[in-house]
């Protein structure tokens, strides 16, 4: 990696007039920024609007989405198990198009990745009546083992009770697990060949070690990674992209870097295939260009304009059981825009507006995942901007990046909703959520389902009392979860095992250093419900409803208690406590590769399915009801506001939740005052105030509950409106009715 | 001779408190309404509020350590305090010390009335008050009377007086069909605010009929539930008849 490289008048030419050198002599982005990059600290007043040519673009491919949108999936290649060379080249518009590359040979059409699981493939293609191709069912059930088949076999019966029964859920046993953000940026500075070069010598270092069995996997993967981007290089050049060497210029750089990730899309369907940090990164290669006088700013802002059309047509085959989770057919390009860097200057560049300025040009859209690292430090026109850009759009979520840059750096990225990582240095291993409202009903009940009243932990004395006893409650909520986290780890280091051992991100994994940093990123669900019933048994008086066997199937509670959501302790301080203790558990098991666990606050749309697996719960939510996503409070229990709600999830800490705590707020435009011109501005210091306050992500909607409902009777008249749920973006026209509902039925923070 | 309250252990009555965003003057602010008020304004949105006895007794510690927990939060979001209500000044002393512990506290300050109980406000009170909000129902004597049941004199008086003390006002405007559209009361009122200087911005308020649960709620009936919200052309013709006059209206 540190060795010296000659570098070649192709690349010279490519390299020209960049400073810096640390990142001439090794594979290190960050430092290429760092030395490049131009701060902005100005206004969005030098944007422009989109060309004709982006205009008819996006309309020739907008007008395939309501065809989409009404069969589920526009077509898929049922054939061709998808690789990186295994589809012929497929395009929009060859003319027009600037930024060239598809997943497969014609727009939204989708292939199968059946190395992830055959079951998954054949049930999303008979979901949509296609019929599996025989050919690829004999060689994926017979010949060629797959991720979903591996982990079946190594899977306990506890695992399996645990994951049938909904109280661990969502688990990427069955799919791809993605999350892991190959560092496409690297494609367009390096070319493909000095990749290879470095790949090369990292791998020479551990044919001088033993050949253990984890030196052994790393040969393996080493070599896997150095194929896969040969293959980039043979797609690429089915483009007409020669993507060997260095890109040099602008163009070419937003080129190259797509193709890079357009790889990994190819290879895998990760739940989240995310895209990093690369505004900024492409805003050096914008900047020399305008210099230059190659390009002028309509010219840049086409280039990004094209780019995320190509972002926003990203597909996967799912499943419908899938969808019931992940709704609204999520792909999560998270792109990361903003931030601070170590040396204290902004890394706001043109190109970060430019990149949320798309949200005009093409309308707005649920991806990519525009995602905003906030610090009140940010220049005040760049806040500004994305703050209208909320208010116009939805469409934005906030991270704080002063939680984020003291843990994982200045080049840091969100992967899927909240995950932060640096890029092409750590990846973690998707762990989905554990139930905990669930699990307090199991503690009440000494393991048995709520629902069926089946035993599934091993026998613990139930609780036996007319009343809840909260000490009692605590002590036998505890050892729950201790069975709960054990049960949990294991389960996730046999699906981390099998997805590395037959469904590898080659390519992804080849754009990151090695040896990389891992995380066990696990996460909780139910955290309000859990924390409300806590409460109320605390607080107030919660009388147990048996049936004939004793099962505590309802509760009456007496008295008032105080709720999660308004900034009080009573209740607040029950979260923090549940966040660390549940953190403190899981720690306590072996990680699979000696990952780092880390855990989210985080349900994305899955709150609606946690809620129908989960029986009445003490703080008088009733069986079958929707949780609150994320980290948010109950809907309608927090009742003083944003400020008030926010403020109680904020206490939340990061150091227990690293992989990220979701907080997903919907406030009325009058909500964010009587005069339209000053909200932005109110958003602005909205957002300051709850990060100062140490709160992680903010989803902002700025939406009447009228335009939802409105929406959900004339859904051809929103075939735009977009929505924050949590974590991520969605057509809110493209969600199930049954999660219409529940976004429908959430807090609007108002004014009256 | 009988011991003075310890200025923290003044109580007044409140209803309830909020965080409100660019609607209770500027930013996130902690909104504090106070139980009664002198007026029935048939539009009200707050009936809930209209008697003192309804209301929760509390100490002005006890509502500042309420405050406390958001002091970070509203003075990061460019925001303060707002003393709401009912109305405040039905409650001065109870109001005048909330007002001095937030400037103490150095938090910026709103004071939301009607003025009607505008000569209950010591010069101490205005002092601590950074922004008021100023409800001025209607500008004409007659309607005034019938619309809040009271006088319009003291409000204009308090309006004046806000002048004279240099205080920064912000109008507030209910627009209501039938009631407070008269052109000529309009420009009266425009006429009158364009003589202070103090009068930052006029915040035209469209009349609304969201408390209309709380009349039901109270079994009390709400005498405007017929009156129809105006429309988008009404509250441009009512601003700018404001913004003829040089206020900006909003």
């Amino acid at each position: 990696m540190t060795a010296t490289v000659t570098v070649g008048p192709r690349t010279a030419d490519a390299w020209r007039q960049f400073a810096g050198s640390g990142w001439r002599e090794r594979i290190d982005v960050r430092d290429f920024i760092q030395a490049t990059y131009t701060p902005y600290a100005g206004d969005g007043s030098f944007l422009t609007g989109p060309t004709e040519r982006t205009r008819v673009v996006w309309e020739k491919v907008s007008a395939l989405f309501p065809e989409e949108r009404r069969r589920g999936v526009l077509d898929v290649d049922a054939a061709t198990p998808s690789t990186i060379t295994s589809h012929a080249p497929g395009y929009i518009d060859r003319d027009r198009e600037l930024i060239v590359g598809l997943q497969t040979d014609a727009p939204l059409k989708r292939a199968i990745m059946p190395n992830g699981g055959l079951r998954m493939v054949e049930n999303g293609l008979k979901a949509y009546g296609y019929e599996p191709d025989p050919f690829v069912t004999k060689v994926f059930g017979t010949y060629r083992k797959t991720h979903n088949a591996g982990v079946f076999d190594a899977y306990t019966p506890a695992m399996r009770a645990a994951r049938r029964v909904g109280i661990i859920t969502g688990l990427p046993d069955a799919y791809g697990r993605g999350r892991i953000i190959g560092d496409y940026r690297r494609v367009a500075l390096y070319g493909t060949d000095r990749l290879v070069e470095a790949k090369r010598a990292e791998r020479a270092l551990l044919d001088a070690m033993p050949s253990t069995a984890d030196v052994i996997r790393d040969r393996e993967e080493l070599a896997e990674q150095i194929r896969a981007l040969g293959e980039l290089a043979t797609m690429a050049a089915s483009y007409g992209c020669d993507v060997t060497r260095p890109a040099a210029t602008a163009h070419e750089a937003v080129q190259w870097l797509y193709l890079g990730f357009l790889a990994a899309v190819k290879e895998q369907n990760g739940a989240a295939m995310s895209l990093g940090r690369t505004s900024t990164f492409l805003d050096v290669y914008l900047q020399r260009d305008l210099d230059e006088g190659l390009l002028d700013e309509t010219h840049a802002q086409e280039l990004i304009d094209d780019f995320v059309i190509k972002l926003r047509i990203v597909r996967f085959l799912r499943t419908p059981e899938y969808d019931a989770l992940f709704s609204g057919d999520p792909t999560w390009v998270t792109e990361s825009i903003g931030g601070i860097g170590t040396d204290g200057r902004p890394l706001v560049t043109r190109t970060s507006f430019r990149f949320l300025q798309t949200l005009y040009n093409l309308g707005p859209a649920p991806e990519p995942n525009l995602t905003v690292l906030w610090s009140p430090r940010l220049p005040e026109g760049f806040k500004q901007f994305c703050a209208q850009v909320s208010v116009d759009t939805s469409a934005v979520q906030y991270e704080s990046d002063d939680l984020m840059r003291p843990r994982t750096g200045d080049d840091t990225a969100i992967a899927c909703c909240v995950s932060a990582m640096a890029v092409g240095r750590q990846m973690q291993f998707f762990g989905a959520r554990v139930n905990l409202a669930k699990a307090l009903l199991y503690a009440v009940n000494g393991g048995r389902d709520e629902m069926t009243g089946e035993q599934v932990t091993p026998a613990m004395p139930p609780l036996t009392g007319e009343y809840l006893d909260y000490d009692e409650l605590s002590a036998a909520y505890d050892r729950m979860l201790d069975w709960l986290a054990r049960t949990y780890v294991d389960a996730l280091n046999v699906i981390h095992y099998m997805h590395d051992k037959y469904a590898y991100e080659r390519l992804e994994m080849a754009l990151h250093d090695h040896p990389v940093h891992r995380f066990m990123a696990c996460g909780i669900a139910g955290l309000s419900v859990a924390v409300d019933s806590l409460s109320a048994v605390k607080h107030a008086r919660v009388k147990v409803v048996r049936d004939a066997t004793g099962l505590a199937v309802d509760f009456r509670t007496e008295g008032d208690f105080p709720a999660y959501g308004n900034n009080d302790d009573r209740a607040d301080a029950l979260a923090v406590e549940l966040v660390e203790s549940f953190m403190a558990k899981v720690r306590e098991h072996p990680a699979y590769r000696d990952a780092e666990h880390t855990q989210s606050v985080l349900t994305i749309t899955s709150n609606v399915v946690y809620g129908k697996h989960t029986g009445n719960t003490p703080d008088g939510r009733r069986t079958g009801q929707p949780f609150a996503p994320g980290a948010n409070p109950m809907n309608g229990r927090d009742r003083h506001g944003v400020a008030a709600s926010a403020l109680s999830v904020a206490k939340l800490p990061y150091e227990a939740a690293r992989d990220g705590i979701s907080l997903t707020t919907t406030i009325t435009p009058e909500g964010l005052g009587h005069v339209p011109g000053e909200r932005a501005g109110h958003l602005v210091g909205i957002l300051d105030a709850y990060m100062s306050a140490g709160g992680f992500h903010m989803n902002v909607n700025v939406l009447d509950r009228a335009v939802l409902e409105d929406a959900m009777e004339h859904p051809e008249r929103y075939p735009e409106l977009t929505i924050r749920v949590s974590g991520y973006a969605v057509n809110f026209v493209r969600l199930t009715r049954e999660q219409q509902l529940d976004v429908i039925s959430r807090t609007f923070h108002g004014s009256l | 001779m009988p011991k003075a309250t310890a200025p923290g252990a003044v109580t007044g009555r409140i209803h309830s408190w909020d965080l409100s965003t660019g609607v209770d003057g500027p930013g996130t602010r902690f909104v504090l309404f106070t139980s009664g008020c002198p007026l029935r304004c048939l539009y009200c949105a707050n009936p809930d509020t209209w008697h003192l006895r309804d209301g929760r007794e509390v100490t002005v510690d006890e509502v500042m350590a309420e405050i406390d927990k958001y002091r970070g939060f509203v003075t990061t979001a460019g925001g303060g305090v707002t003393l709401t209500g009912g109305e405040p000044l039905l409650q001065p002393a109870f109001t005048a010390a909330v007002l001095r512990r937030c400037e103490e506290a150095g938090l910026h300050t709103a004071l939301d009335t009607s003025g009607f109980l505008g000569a209950r406000a010591s010069d101490a009170l205005l002092a601590d008050t950074d922004l008021v909000l100023l409800d001025i129902k209607s500008f004409d004597v007659t309607t005034y009377r019938k619309l809040t049941g009271g006088a319009l004199a003291p409000t204009l008086n308090f309006a004046t007086r806000l002048d004279r003390l240099g205080k920064r006002v912000w109008i507030r405007y209910v627009l209501v069909p039938g009631w407070t559209d008269d052109e000529d009361a309009v420009d009266g009122l425009a006429g009158f605010l364009s003589g202070l200087g103090c009068v930052e911005r006029v915040d035209i308020l469209p009349f609304h009929k969201l408390g209309a649960t709380k009349y039901d709620a109270l079994g009390i009936p709400f005498p405007l539930r017929e009156t129809p919200v105006p429309g988008p052309a009404l509250v441009d013709r009512v601003r700018d008849r404001f913004r003829e006059r040089g206020l900006a209206a909003h």
